[in-house]
């Protein structure tokens, strides 16, 4: 009896284990996806001061008369230092650069780029919410203690003084930040945004698809329907096998060294990133339609032979249409795998500080990922905040993803 | 340009398609001519007798752009001395040129003042190659668009006019794309051999600096050393003696990998026995879907975390017990990895438990053994293979990781057990490597195919040694 208990107990305990087992793994997906909204959702809202702007056409050195190209060559960084001393009177020059401090560096930009906008206000003054710094920022969201010695803060005693002034004055407030997902990188977080990185990620995806799907479809097309199994096609399979192993890092590694090194490929493009992507996903392409191609009966391509189809036409006309909808699941998750793949960018030079949004798969550009991880490498809190905002992005791409090849699968696929 | 190029490409494809199937369809209606293929085939046979020549030659212009434009700019007229120019130099100056080819030709007005300064500073040789550069760029450019619209209508009037009643389109069309789809089966070949060759080729390269065995066996990893020597002075020896040692390497590696796997294989291995024997469909639809989120989920995404919070958090926690932890610590790293290869040890196991047949388990319980004691004697020995060919997919895995040990593990090398103490891994040496430079010529840079293909051959042995196992145990049940 006592052996039967232990047993019992014994059945109980090891339930428990792969109980355990499953809530921790649970646990670590709440854990992860927590952490990162946490630390994340900052970087959606910016913070702003209210400022009378005088656009004195002295400081700028432009008229009503001026042409835009002229506004645009035009440098705007004495005007954003007149509106300073301006909003903030009698500072001596040390208070001075401390209040200019607590103001974007970027700051002349966003009035080039008002003005560019706006050509009639030249002498004419406006309230224009101007960013803040990131420092600042950061106190306004409570990421920095107000409450530490002087000398651990980025953002001094005066430059506070002043911050509670404007804040009594209900001049600061927090706008939704179009900034993130409108410009390119910067090197002051306040100003930088992802839209770059994901055209960059766009356009690799394009190259990917239109490398690896076309590719991958012939293949196991040939695979399947025209060659009967024998040596080759056991080399060919051993091979997609092997390639689908592979590290990531070693496609990179084939990327720089044929397609950059020998081929002459220009470096950090979407081109060879997408082309190293799409050399990834092709095994995974090939393995899921080969399988959705092997689940079409015989019956269909018998009927098509029957009445007199070729092989050719049997594939074409009935097979491929009939696995497509598998061919496109497989292809869509392969894709998401491309996107969230990090190391063959690095490999390939598309982790470069990149301002200007990428026009095309030939400008240097950054990728979803590489600019994740370029944020993450900066030791601002600033980018902190911007490198979890990234992730999410990057996250909701791949549910997008995901959900779409469900979709597909659920909607389109024919069970026989 | 080219965007253009190929949009026009697209266009006249799809009119030759219409006009040879038109002329099939005239010849047949109006000229009672009896065709011997369907009217559409013709439209193929014309759309590739006018695509694939012209797409072939592109290729070739492509590949060759870089011969064409040194041929062009870099004439011994200009340059005297150019034989005797080093490759290091030739790149430079052409990459000057590049960067002058932009700007030569704008009006003065439009050039901010950086850029003046670029021209001014450079020589009138230089500006005369940089222009003939700017043409280069525009012949070719002219080049490739006559290729995309020119060759291709001249070719397809050519095809358009064979059409007769006894031109037989169809096994022409179908010979072609039987090729098409060949090619297309090997490419997969083609990629395995590229990653060889690109692999092998830098590595003798390395090799030619480092002695093999130096790499194999020292213990020393200082590639710093071999950058301070001047690439075109050659190399001492002696500096380079125990720079490249790839034992910390290897065995930071298997550090983290066996971290990782101290947590991957329990928590996956019996997450997947709890959802393959013990729990309801409901909560294996709930279950199932989660865990496998953690799969899908970047590894950049872990390297942050892993950064983050986890290496602070164990080092609060080990200092608060009293024991020195790194704030790289490979047990971050290796965690986060574990973390990352649950799903993957868990759905491989899920596949090899549920093929073991149900006979094996009724048989069992008709004995009288309780579920667990099924488990552990009978169903965990008969999927024993499968089970050990996916632990050993899943080291594989996490010897390839890079980006978590990028961002969550030391750069500096170091030869430890100790999973406390900070190590670094192959892969993240590769990346430290190369990160910003690109020139094939130092050692501290082509070491990095070296360590690719030691990394290629690790997981490909791992890999092969992981199907053999499986590919057994199936045989039995089958």
């Amino acid at each position: 009896m006592n052996s039967l208990n232990k047993r019992l107990s014994a059945e109980k305990r090891f339930q428990a284990y792969g109980l355990f087992a499953v809530a921790l793994s649970m646990f670590f997906v709440l854990i992860l996806m927590w952490k990162i909204f946490s630390t994340g959702s900052g970087a959606f809202v910016r913070t702003t001061i209210e400022a009378n702007v005088f656009f004195n056409p002295d400081f700028i050195q432009v008229n009503q008369n001026s042409l835009e190209k002229e506004l645009y060559r035009a440098s705007y960084v004495a005007l954003a230092d007149e509106v300073v001393r301006q909003n903030h009177p009698n500072l001596n020059e040390e208070q001075f650069i401390k209040v200019r401090e607590m103001y974007t560096r970027k700051f002349d930009y966003q009035l080039r780029d008002y003005l560019l906008d706006n050509p009639d206000k030249i002498g004419q003054s406006i309230i224009m919410k101007i960013t803040a710094s990131s420092d600042l920022d950061q106190i306004v969201k409570g990421n920095y203690p107000r409450d530490v010695p002087e000398a651990q803060r980025k953002i001094n005693d005066y430059q506070l003084s002043v911050l509670d002034k404007l804040t009594s004055e209900g001049k600061v407030s927090s706008v939704f930040n179009f900034w993130f997902f409108t410009k390119g990188d910067s090197r002051d977080p306040e100003t930088a945004g992802i839209w770059g990185a994901v055209m960059g990620s766009l356009y690799a995806l394009i190259i990917c698809f239109s490398f690896a799907f076309p590719i991958g479809l012939l293949a196991s097309v040939y695979l399947e329907e025209f060659v009967k199994p024998g040596k080759v096609t056991d080399i060919i399979e051993v091979n997609i096998n092997n390639l689908a192993a592979v590290p990531s890092i070693v496609f990179g590694l084939l990327g720089l060294g044929m397609l950059i090194g020998v081929i002459g490929l220009p470096y950090q493009v979407p081109l060879v990133g997408g082309l190293v992507l799409g050399f990834m996903t092709l095994p995974t392409i090939i393995i899921a339609s080969r399988a959705s191609l092997r689940s079409v009966p015989p019956s269909i391509r018998e009927g098509a032979l029957a009445v007199g189809a070729t092989k050719m036409q049997t594939v074409f006309h009935h097979v491929i249409p009939l696995s497509l909808p598998g061919t496109l699941t497989g292809t869509i998750i392969g894709m998401a795998q491309a996107l969230g793949e990090t190391a063959p960018l690095l490999m390939i030079g598309m982790v470069a500080f990149v301002m200007e949004i990428p026009g095309g798969p030939l400008d240097p550009a950054t990728g979803l990922p590489s600019q994740i991880y370029l944020w993450s490498e900066s030791a601002e809190r600033g980018f902190l905040e911007k490198t979890s905002a990234g992730i999410m992005l990057l996250l909701l791409f791949l549910i997008i993803m995901n959900t779409a090849a469900v979709l597909i699968r659920r909607r389109l696929e024919v069970k026989w | 340009m080219i965007y253009f190029a190929l949009l026009i490409l697209v266009i006249i494809s799809y009119l030759f398609y219409y006009i040879g199937k038109k002329r099939a369809l005239n010849l047949k209606f109006n000229g009672n001519i009896k065709l011997s293929s369907q009217p559409d085939y013709f439209g193929y046979y014309v759309v590739l007798m006018a695509l694939i020549p012209a797409l072939l030659m592109w290729f070739g212009l492509l590949l060759f752009k870089g011969n064409f434009q040194e041929m062009f700019v870099m004439s011994p007229i200009l340059f005297p001395d150019i034989s005797t120019w080093s490759d290091g130099k030739l790149g430079l100056i052409l990459n000057k040129l590049n960067n002058l080819s932009v700007i030569v030709n704008l009006p003065l007005d439009d050039l901010t003042n950086g850029e003046k300064s670029i021209l001014n500073m450079a020589s009138e040789n230089e500006l005369t190659a940089a222009k003939n550069l700017a043409n280069f760029d525009k012949i070719y450019g002219w080049s490739n668009l006559t290729l995309f619209i020119i060759l291709p209508i001249i070719l397809g009037f050519l095809a358009t006019r064979s059409i007769s009643g006894k031109l037989n389109a169809q096994p022409i069309v179908e010979k072609i794309i039987t090729y098409i789809i060949k090619g297309s089966s090997y490419i997969a070949i083609l990629i395995t051999i590229g990653i060889f060759l690109s692999l092998v080729f830098e590595a003798i390269n390395f090799f030619r600096y480092v002695n093999p065995v130096d790499f194999f066996f020292s213990t020393g990893w200082n590639p710093n050393r071999a950058f301070v020597v001047d690439a075109s002075e050659g190399f001492d020896k002696d500096d380079l003696e125990n720079a490249f040692g790839f034992i910390p390497l290897l065995t930071g590696t298997l550090l983290i990998a066996t971290v990782a796997m101290i947590v991957a294989i329990p928590l996956g291995l019996m997450s997947a026995i709890y959802l393959a024997e013990y729990a309801s469909k409901r909560v294996r639809d709930i279950a199932k879907p989660i865990i496998e989120i953690l799969a899908g989920i970047p590894t950049v995404v872990y390297g942050f975390f892993a950064a983050l919070s986890l290496a602070p958090f164990i080092k609060d926690v080990g200092e608060s017990v009293g024991l020195p932890v790194s704030a790289e610590s490979a047990l971050a790293a290796g965690l986060a990895m574990g973390v990352m290869i649950i799903p993957f040890v868990s759905s491989l196991s899920d596949d090899v438990i549920k093929a073991v047949p149900q006979s094996l388990r009724d048989g069992s319980y008709a004995l009288g053994a309780t579920r667990s004691e099924t488990i552990k004697k009978v169903i965990l020995p008969a999927a024993l293979a499968g089970i050990m060919g996916s632990f050993l997919l899943a080291v594989s895995r996490a010897i390839g990781e890079t980006m978590i040990v990028v961002m969550a593990a030391s750069l500096r090398a170091n030869l430890t057990f100790n999973p406390l103490e900070p190590a670094t891994t192959i892969t993240t040496q590769i990346v430290t490597s190369l990160i910003g430079d690109v020139e094939f010529d130092n050692p501290k840079t082509l070491v990095a195919f070296a360590l690719g293909l030691t990394l290629f051959l690790m997981t490909l042995l791992l890999n092969i040694l992981a199907i053999t196992i499986v590919k057994k145990y199936r045989e039995k049940y089958e």
